[in-house]
């Protein structure tokens, strides 16, 4: 594709490895060559780099496409997904999904981003619910701040909650910050 | 209209009534010096050749990329103080100073040359700054910027030795001139005063004469303020010689390098024969009300841009 029209959010090839174009700068002096400079960030290890290309360069458009996956269960350092349409199974490594796979719970449904077949990385729902398996008991101190203790969750998250919660509840977790949100009370 | 547009144009209403400030300060800024304004066509038959500005093509004609050889075209008949603000096209300059429809103010003096376009340029951006009330200082981005006349005046061959550490007048680089120009010399001007780059090399003096006795530089210069390109001012070129053979020559290069054909702005070269010694200067309108707005981008001085349009 044409340098002039790349644009933030543009997903492209460069040698071979998919990007997406984070930041892109239009710069030109009055009577001067437009010269683009581009933000890039690795699709495939979340690294970043800058370019700046001239008009009339070509980028070689990655074919980018999302769909719609169900998490089924991990193993051997994969995570096994499942297309919701065709039922076709797919892999995901560990070191790909990052942190994002302390979020997935089985049967949990994630929008996946593919580069032809691909697979490259997910889209986690906002909130997930999780349910804590194990919690330090308090320490108390003298601060008058809200009191916080780390606590797991069944997928295996680390996260700060505060003193109340026991092993055994429910709560909501902000996937875009890795946060508690609150105790869900779930109807006996 | 969906509530993203009407927050959009709620938020933009002051830097909007700010940009009507400034366009009626500039109107009588010109008239009180007996400026005449003047409203030139925005299509037209053929623009001037320029290999980095791509016009819009109109049921065989183009839209106006500038009114400078209209306004030159009067200058040739007798006119002698005239001045437009006027929407003008380029094709595919979109960014944060970019929009492809923009505003550009020109003006032109007979008799006068580049020095005298700067002199203006100083006293029109002081008389808003003191119209808007903010005295001779502004604050753009951060950082305040001394207004105070004379701004800062340097060669553009100091400048890239400095910055760049070559010299485009003996060594006219050209592929590496504009990038190096966004990418190491407007970085580092002076934030806190206005610059203007003299003496443009040779070969990118467009549409100005070269100096008499320096023929390698040419009467052009550019001012900047917080970074951005404010305006370009030239001795205007009155050679129609000299004028047609840089026509030429750049249209040859458009057919030979993009394969686009250029058609020769004829009435505007036979005009030229009476075009008496003259200064011309054009001015990004957006630019000046994004300084005068502490705007960042071109989006936040304009009610619809390419995008919202």
């Amino acid at each position: 594709m044409e340098v002039e029209d790349c644009r933030k959010g543009t997903k492209v090839l460069l040698d071979n490895t998919p990007y997406n174009i984070e930041d892109a700068e239009f710069m030109k002096p009055g009577k001067g060559r437009a010269i683009y400079r581009f933000r890039f960030r690795n699709l495939m290890d979340g690294s970043s780099l800058e370019r700046t290309y001239h008009s009339g360069e070509k980028l070689q458009e990655a074919n980018i496409t999302t769909r719609e996956g169900q998490f089924l269960y991990r193993e051997a350092g994969h995570f096994v997904f499942m297309h919701t349409d065709t039922f076709e199974q797919y892999l995901i490594n560990e070191t790909q999904l990052g942190n994002k796979q302390f979020y997935l719970k089985e049967g949990m449904i994630v929008t996946t981003l593919f580069l032809s077949d691909r697979p490259l990385d997910i889209t986690l729902p906002i909130f997930i619910e999780g349910t804590v398996t194990k919690s330090d008991i308090a320490t108390r101190t003298d601060t008058v701040t809200a009191q916080m203790k780390r606590a797991t969750l069944e997928t295996g998250l680390e996260i700060d909650v505060p003193v109340f919660i026991k092993e055994g509840d429910t709560l909501k977790i902000d996937t875009r910050t890795g946060s508690y949100v609150e105790r869900v009370v779930t109807k006996k | 209209m969906t509530d993203d547009e009407r927050q959009r144009l709620t938020q933009l209403l002051p830097n909007l009534k700010r940009r009507a400030s400034i366009h009626h300060i500039t109107r009588r800024f010109f008239d009180e010096q007996d400026f005449l304004e003047v409203d030139t066509p925005i299509r037209s038959p053929a623009v001037a050749p320029e290999k980095e500005i791509l016009p819009f093509e109109s049921d065989g004609w183009f839209l106006a990329t500038s009114p400078e050889l209209y306004m030159k075209r009067l200058l040739a008949a007798g006119y002698t103080r005239i001045y437009q603000l006027s929407h003008c096209f380029r094709k595919g300059e979109r960014g944060g100073r970019h929009n492809p429809e923009f505003t550009l103010l020109e003006w032109y003096r007979t008799g006068a040359n580049y020095e005298t376009m700067m002199a203006d340029t100083e006293e029109l951006v002081l008389a808003i700054a003191r119209e808007l009330g903010i005295g001779s200082s502004l604050r753009y981005q951060g950082k305040t910027i001394d207004l105070t006349a004379p701004w800062q005046r340097i060669p553009i061959r100091d400048l890239y030795k400095q910055l760049a550490g070559w010299d485009p007048v003996t060594n006219p680089d050209l592929s590496r001139f504009d990038e190096d120009m966004v990418t190491k010399v407007i970085p580092h001007l002076n934030p806190h005063r206005p610059t203007i780059m003299l003496n443009y090399p040779a070969p990118m003096a467009s549409l100005a004469k070269l100096k008499r006795d320096e023929p390698s530089v040419a009467e052009r210069a550019e001012v900047f303020i917080g970074g951005l390109e404010l305006a370009n001012a030239y001795s205007e070129l009155t050679d129609s010689k000299e004028q047609i053979e840089r026509f030429r020559q750049e249209i040859e290069h458009i057919r030979r390098e993009q394969g686009r054909t250029v058609p020769l702005p004829q009435k505007f070269l036979e005009s030229l024969e009476h075009l008496p010694e003259c200064g011309g200067i054009a001015l990004g309108m957006d630019r000046l009300v994004m300084l005068f707005c502490d705007a960042a981008s071109i989006d936040e001085v304009m009610p619809f841009t390419v995008d919202t349009a």
